[in-house]
């Protein structure tokens, strides 16, 4: 096959997948809220509510772009796609199965960091082009957000890396199946926790959605966005729920791996247990989403120097000396 | 009130729309009248230099009715009607401090049994009232699920009011005199005959231990929550000193740790035959602005189960003239409402209506120490704070 239509196929079912992804996580995190508001409408309304996260998704297609006089137009109509386009870019070192994989790259680790930056970019002209002040200090809150939760994020993950001694994706699950047991009970749980608390960071999700948070700001950077741009934003943030719970899966749950099945089988069920894990960390997020209010700023900092970047800095001192010991 | 507007000084109105670029100097934040947490048209003009507010100018009016004066064109019975809706979140117990006024005026003495169904009444407003703050407030700093248990255990309140008065939010049901009896029903010589509702005392009964079981659950979930108590433990604290120098009212003077409660100090409505306490604060912070009306959630479902137990049999009216006059005079009366302490000061010409109305309201003297209180707090501590005020536009503007 050539390199092309190769790169095609894998974009084309990249394209597929995301969006369905997306939208499962809708579903589940609409009908999971209503089970915990007990509200009648998502349960009952529609094809037992199931029609709700569809009409929810369509009623952005036939909204008004709305795009405010004062704005830097090119920037504020770029602005969604730098964010879909660094959660987009995630998907390439998702391992479904050890050959189900847009790309193995050697340093998936460092790819992650790179890419996963980029959004700050996109939430930064988002506030700072629509020419409002709640937008603009949503921006600025974002930037600093993302910033922050970058460093725990990655740091988390390095205490795997040396234990797996691999930084690629596939690696780090092959090395899981190679001890039998997850990271996350080989002695990474923390680091497991912390990378969840970073991700949900990263993903501006409650408890840390304070750079979108609605009674203050508005909506933060999202405040004057209508229509088809909001919708880029809003499938973002869920394939963005889906990509950070995947990989977290991937890194800390073993991916695809699951013990007692035939590993020739692997790429029939590999993808499908790579969902089934993703989906559970994704319900996790959920449920934390709908009990919690949110932190404020100056505590979402501290959290993330004061506490969750010594934890990981702590466990990768101790991953390594286990790691020579042993 | 201190924070009027300067003329020399007023804020820059058109600022707050054009200008992104942010000086060093700081920004001009409108916040409001649009805003989804300004309980309606409330506006802030804050001055913030980054998260940080050092000064805050709140702008009222955007809700004025004027009911004040629209009450000197009206008989008697028909401000009944106007009062229910300066406070809509508790309309019932507005009616109570006027009632009284005016029957302070006519020196008539209102049967036993229409002031117990007054006071039940009112506390169920009180609880609603509560159970709307309680939703709300989480809502401010971030979580929506309160908001749905508050609103399903406030719809029980609803209810029973709803049945005896016929209205939700604006039952109009007080009549100089007593209440408004149904119809034909005469003087009731026992329970359940047909001022209240067949099986009213039941259901309340039943309503009252779900709004106990709702206050633990509330306690729990929202009071146990980690991030909650981070958001308001120590966030804008009211000392009680100035708390009391602003005019400041009701469970926010109490948070403040001020044991001032018109309920037990002044008899319009018969507290004193009953048992209650009245919570207060320690701190004076959100948190303990939140935990004094969770308290006094506790405390109004027991008020409401003592008076159903102790309620008199009786007449639901006292015999007063076809077309009401009020005898020349004036009167003042002061209640002790969910917002805080809310007074009707009516003159009286002798004519149909009052010659002048002044209504006191509890949420206009509460916000006004929100430039003191807003001075140098962050813009999430805004609305952690403004939150806990708990007040209602319709009360602030009237």
């Amino acid at each position: 096959m050539s390199f092309g239509l190769e790169l095609l196929l894998k974009v084309g079912v990249v394209a597929a997948i995301a969006p369905a992804m997306a939208l499962g996580l809708t579903i589940l995190e609409i009908k999971g809220s209503a089970y915990m508001q007990r509200r009648p409408g998502p349960l009952h309304v529609g094809l037992r509510g199931f029609i709700f996260p569809i009409a929810e998704v369509l009623k952005f297609f036939q909204k008004e772009d709305i795009i405010p006089a004062q704005a830097d137009r090119s920037v504020f109509k770029w602005a969604p796609a730098y964010i879909f386009v660094s959660v987009f870019g995630l998907f390439v070192i998702i391992p479904a199965s050890p050959t189900l994989v847009v790309r193995d790259l050697e340093l998936g680790v460092f790819y992650l960091l790179a890419i996963s930056s980029l959004s700050t970019i996109g939430v930064l002209t988002a506030g700072w082009s629509s020419a409002n002040k709640f937008s603009m200090i949503g921006g600025l809150r974002a930037a600093a957000q993302l910033i922050a939760y970058e460093l725990p994020l990655i740091l988390s993950v390095i205490g795997v890396v040396i234990q797996a001694e691999t930084m690629s994706l596939v690696g780090i699950v092959e090395a899981q199946k190679e001890w039998g047991v997850p990271f996350v009970l080989a002695g990474q749980l923390i680091a497991f926790l912390v990378f969840m608390t970073a991700a949900t960071a990263e993903m501006m999700r409650v408890p840390f959605d304070m750079p979108i948070g609605e009674s203050e700001l508005v909506s933060g950077f999202l405040t004057e966005y209508s229509g088809i741009r909001f919708l880029l934003f809003y499938i973002s943030e869920y394939i963005n729920l889906f990509v950070m719970c995947a990989i977290a899966s991937t890194i800390f749950l073993g991916g695809y791996h699951i013990p007692f099945l035939p590993l020739d089988w692997v790429n029939f069920y590999g993808p499908l247990v790579l969902i089934g894990k993703t989906f559970f960390l994704g319900f996790i997020l959920i449920l934390i989403r709908w009990s919690f209010p949110r932190f404020r700023e100056d505590q979402l900092q501290s959290i993330a120097w004061k506490i969750l970047v010594p934890v990981s800095l702590a466990n990768i001192f101790v991953t390594s000396i286990m790691k020579v010991v042993f | 009130m201190v924070t009027t507007i300067d003329p020399e000084n007023r804020p820059f109105v058109s600022e707050a729309s054009v200008s992104v670029e942010i000086e060093t100097e700081g920004m001009t934040l409108n916040i409001g009248p649009q805003h989804p947490s300004t309980h309606g048209v409330l506006r802030l003009v804050a001055k913030v230099e980054g998260e940080q507010i050092f000064n805050v100018e709140p702008v009222l009016g955007y809700m004025h009715r004027g009911y004040e004066k629209l009450a000197e064109v009206r008989t008697y019975p028909q401000v009944t009607t106007l009062v229910n809706r300066i406070d809509w979140v508790s309309g019932f117990a507005n009616e109570i401090p006027f009632m009284a006024a005016t029957e302070e005026l006519m020196e008539i003495e209102v049967p036993q049994r229409a002031l117990y169904i007054r006071l039940i009444l009112t506390e169920m407003a009180r609880i609603c009232s509560h159970f709307v703050f309680n939703g709300a407030y989480p809502l401010e700093i971030g979580a929506l699920t309160p908001l749905f248990y508050a609103m399903e255990d406030r719809e029980r309140v609803l209810d029973l009011i709803e049945s005896v008065t016929g209205g939700r939010f604006h039952p109009n049901f007080n009549r100089i005199g007593g209440i408004k009896p149904a119809a034909g029903a005469g003087p009731t010589t026992k329970k359940d005959i047909q001022d209240l509702p067949i099986g009213f005392y039941k259901e309340t009964q039943l309503a009252m231990e779900k709004i106990l079981a709702a206050a633990d659950k509330f306690e729990d979930l929202v009071g146990g929550n980690e991030v909650f108590r981070a958001r308001t433990k120590g966030v804008g604290v009211l000392p009680y000193d100035i708390a009391s120098s602003y005019g400041v009212s009701g469970p926010i003077l109490r948070a403040s740790g001020v044991k001032f409660d018109l309920r037990s100090t002044t008899d319009y409505l018969p507290y004193k035959d009953l048992d209650f306490e009245i919570p207060i604060g320690e701190n004076g912070d959100c948190y303990d602005r939140w935990y004094v009306r969770l308290q006094e959630i506790r405390e109004s479902a027991k008020l409401v189960l003592q008076a159903i137990d102790a309620i008199p049999t009786g007449p639901l009216q006292t015999k007063v003239p076809k077309v009401i006059k009020v005898p020349k005079g004036e009167a003042y009366v002061r209640a002790e409402n969910p917002k805080g302490e809310m007074g009707y000061y009516v003159i009286s010409e002798g004519g149909l209506g009052p010659y002048r109305l002044k209504i006191r309201t509890a949420s206009f003297s509460n916000i006004s120490v929100l430039p003191w209180i807003l001075e140098g707090v962050l813009i999430p501590d805004l609305l952690a704070i403004m939150g806990s005020f708990d007040f209602v536009l319709g009360d602030v503007d009237r």
